[in-house]
């Protein structure tokens, strides 16, 4: 048995003959070692990771202005800022969308303008109290003009991660980037054998006050990330770092189309060698990292599972999806989590950067629930008109047109003659049959490709594929194409509004 | 060659690509097509020495045809590195290197656009 402590490798930092490797070289020396000898020979493992990192932000103190304000309503160029505390306290999260750029810029962006030291304006509104007058307040400043400004990340380091794919037959936009219609290629995130959290999967050395690499300075993790799921492999942490300390090399801003703004945090955990079975777990490989592939259209929290997949396949560049050889894109930076584990690495050995024992360990049985919710989603069944009017798609256009002006709707749902939806014809329609020649009958009217819903799809789906197809109602169909119902923009509205 | 063909509503319903193809003997290799009721586009690559005769076959029948000569731009600086633009690129101009770098081939880049969407960073455009 190799055992050694914390007291022991931090004196071999301070003597300067400490052995650090990254967890990429670690495989190699277990490989070739085994992990006996190994847990022998190295002292310290280094680890990273630079991918989006949405749950993050920064905790600002602006100083007390003259006369003072308790600041309720807080915009740093016109991102709002969460401010629900002491009076010039304010939380910027990476996801705030500007108020009047909307998907261009965010907290994001704020964060990183700060890190650059760009000057930032600050738009601030109150009520106006005995001890705090001021109402409203206009200033420009830039980061050494704060009193703090401290990064604290719910959540950030997620052990592995999904991947995401689409099955639907249009391109989707997601916080995992841009998903093409049909399975048409994979998107991943996280670096696999570099994964700081896969690397000390038990939390044994990782835990609360573990001294880390954040965004290109010294931060700590200060306890077990939200959503932390250890028992399912999706661990999780809570990070805090001193943003003044800072680089734009490892604290990016992005965009993700039709999405939002996210952060790309850099971040890198170095693992103390106390055992053989330290050793062991940091010979983790890509292949060893295995997560599940996740089919992004649908649009549910509990997305169907494609398939089993390991990082590196991921990282071959295409992954087998239904048979299909399919593209695969990472979300997140290899190269520059690389960097992060060697530039930790240089700081170890260099003796500027020291490990130690957690001051508390992090759960390592809990999983993630999902939200109890109390009141009942609306589903289509429950708004859909039933008493919905068809056309045999041999009809000619006239009766299509008798028809529309007999009933309410303004949509007539047509089927084939099994009964069967085979197309939609509105009122438009008709005009264009009239204003052309040879078009006599519903068929040759009729748009064949149409939107359709199911009875048991919540609203909200309902409600958004309307919305994104630009069309008014969609015939409401069983799983044999019969049409039991419609649904129109028109239903979902009174819904709504009543609601309110 | 790369170059981008629009056609307009007015002669949307007409041959006229199949047309120019024949009548000037001349191989279009097609990338990308899109085509709805109000206009018509389509990216292909033609060899430099037809690209006169295929120009003046296709324009006097009523397309516009324009010469792609400013594929995408990779700002190095915005630039992370990820691989966000590697599986969405129909023309495969991009890869990673032996050290996980970005390589681009943009030879192949068809100037769609689709990689800039996909870009996190605002890393890619398309010169002006």
């Amino acid at each position: 048995m190799v055992e050694k402590s914390i007291e022991e490798i931090n004196r071999r930092i301070k003597e300067g003959d400490v052995n650090v490797v990254t967890a990429e070289e670690m495989v190699g020396i277990v490989g070739e070692l085994g992990a006996k000898e190994a847990a022998k020979e190295v002292d310290v493992v280094t680890t990273g990771t630079f991918g989006a990192m949405c749950s993050s932000g920064v905790w600002l103190n602006f100083g007390h202005p003259e006369p003072p304000m308790k600041m309720n309503k807080v915009f740093l160029n016109g991102v709002e800022a969460y401010s629900g505390v002491a009076a010039v306290d304010a939380f910027i999260g990476a996801g705030q969308l500007s108020e009047t750029e909307g998907f261009d810029y965010g907290g994001a962006h704020v964060i990183e303008d700060l890190i650059r030291g760009k000057s930032i304006d600050l738009h601030a509104t109150s009520y106006g109290t005995d001890c705090y007058p001021r109402k409203t307040l206009d200033t420009t400043l830039n980061i050494y003009d704060l009193n703090q400004a401290i990064m604290i990340n719910p959540r950030n380091g997620y052990q592995k991660y999904n991947v995401a794919t689409n099955g639907m037959n249009r391109t989707i936009y997601t916080y995992m980037g841009s998903l093409l219609p049909n399975y048409g290629n994979v998107t991943y995130s996280g670096a696999g054998v570099l994964s700081p959290l896969s690397n000390d999967p038990d939390y044994q050395t990782i835990g609360v006050g573990t001294p880390i690499f954040l965004g290109g300075t010294k931060g700590h993790i200060i306890g077990e990330g939200t959503q932390h799921s250890p028992e399912t492999n999706f661990g999780t942490l809570m990070l805090r770092g001193d943003l003044k300390d800072m680089s734009a090399d490892y604290i990016r801003a992005a965009n993700f189309h039709e999405y939002g703004t996210s952060l790309y945090v850099g971040m890198g955990i170095p693992i103390p060698i106390l055992n053989e079975q330290l050793a062991q777990s940091t010979a983790v490989t890509d292949k060893d990292v295995v997560t599940n592939v996740l089919d992004y259209g649908v649009p549910s929290r509990d997305r169907p599972v494609l398939r089993k997949v390991n990082y590196e396949e991921l990282r071959s560049g295409s992954i087998e999806i239904n048979g299909k050889d399919t593209p695969t894109s990472s979300m997140s930076s290899f190269k520059k989590s690389r960097e992060i584990a060697e530039e930790l690495k240089t700081w170890v050995t260099a003796g500027e950067f020291f490990v130690n024992s957690p001051s508390q360990r992090l759960p390592a049985k809990a999983t993630c629930k999902p939200m109890r919710q109390t009141t009942r989603n609306p589903l289509v069944q429950d708004i859909m008109a039933r008493d919905v009017v068809v056309i045999d798609e041999n009809a000619t256009f006239h009766e299509a047109a008798k028809m529309i002006m007999e009933n309410t709707f303004s949509h007539l749902p047509v089927v084939s003659e099994d009964g069967k939806l085979a197309g939609i014809v509105t009122a438009w329609d008709i005009s264009k049959a009239v204003a052309e020649t040879g078009c006599n009958y519903v068929k040759d009217i009729m748009t064949k490709k149409v939107l359709t819903s199911n009875a048991t799809d919540p609203i909200d789906i309902a409600a958004r594929n309307l919305d994104m197809k630009e069309v008014s109602a969609m015939p409401v169909i069983d799983d044999d194409r019969y049409v039991i119902g419609i649904i129109s923009s028109n239903d979902i509205s009174k819904l709504f509004a009543r609601r309110r | 060659m790369m170059i981008k063909i629009n056609i307009s509503s007015n002669v949307i319903g007409e041959p006229i690509l199949a047309e120019s193809m024949i009548e000037t003997r001349t191989a279009l290799n097609i990338s990308q097509a899109h085509f709805d009721s109000t206009y018509g586009e389509i990216i292909a690559e033609v060899e430099s020495g037809d690209f006169k005769a295929i120009r003046e076959a296709l324009e006097s029948k009523g397309a516009k045809v324009t010469v792609l000569d400013h594929p995408i731009v990779r700002d190095e600086e915005e630039c992370v590195e990820c691989g966000a633009c590697i599986s969405v690129c129909p023309g495969h101009v991009f890869s990673f290197d032996d050290d996980w770098g970005i390589a681009q081939d943009i030879e192949k880049c068809i100037q769609c656009g689709t990689c800039i969407k996909m870009c996190p960073h605002h890393a890619l455009s398309l010169e002006k």
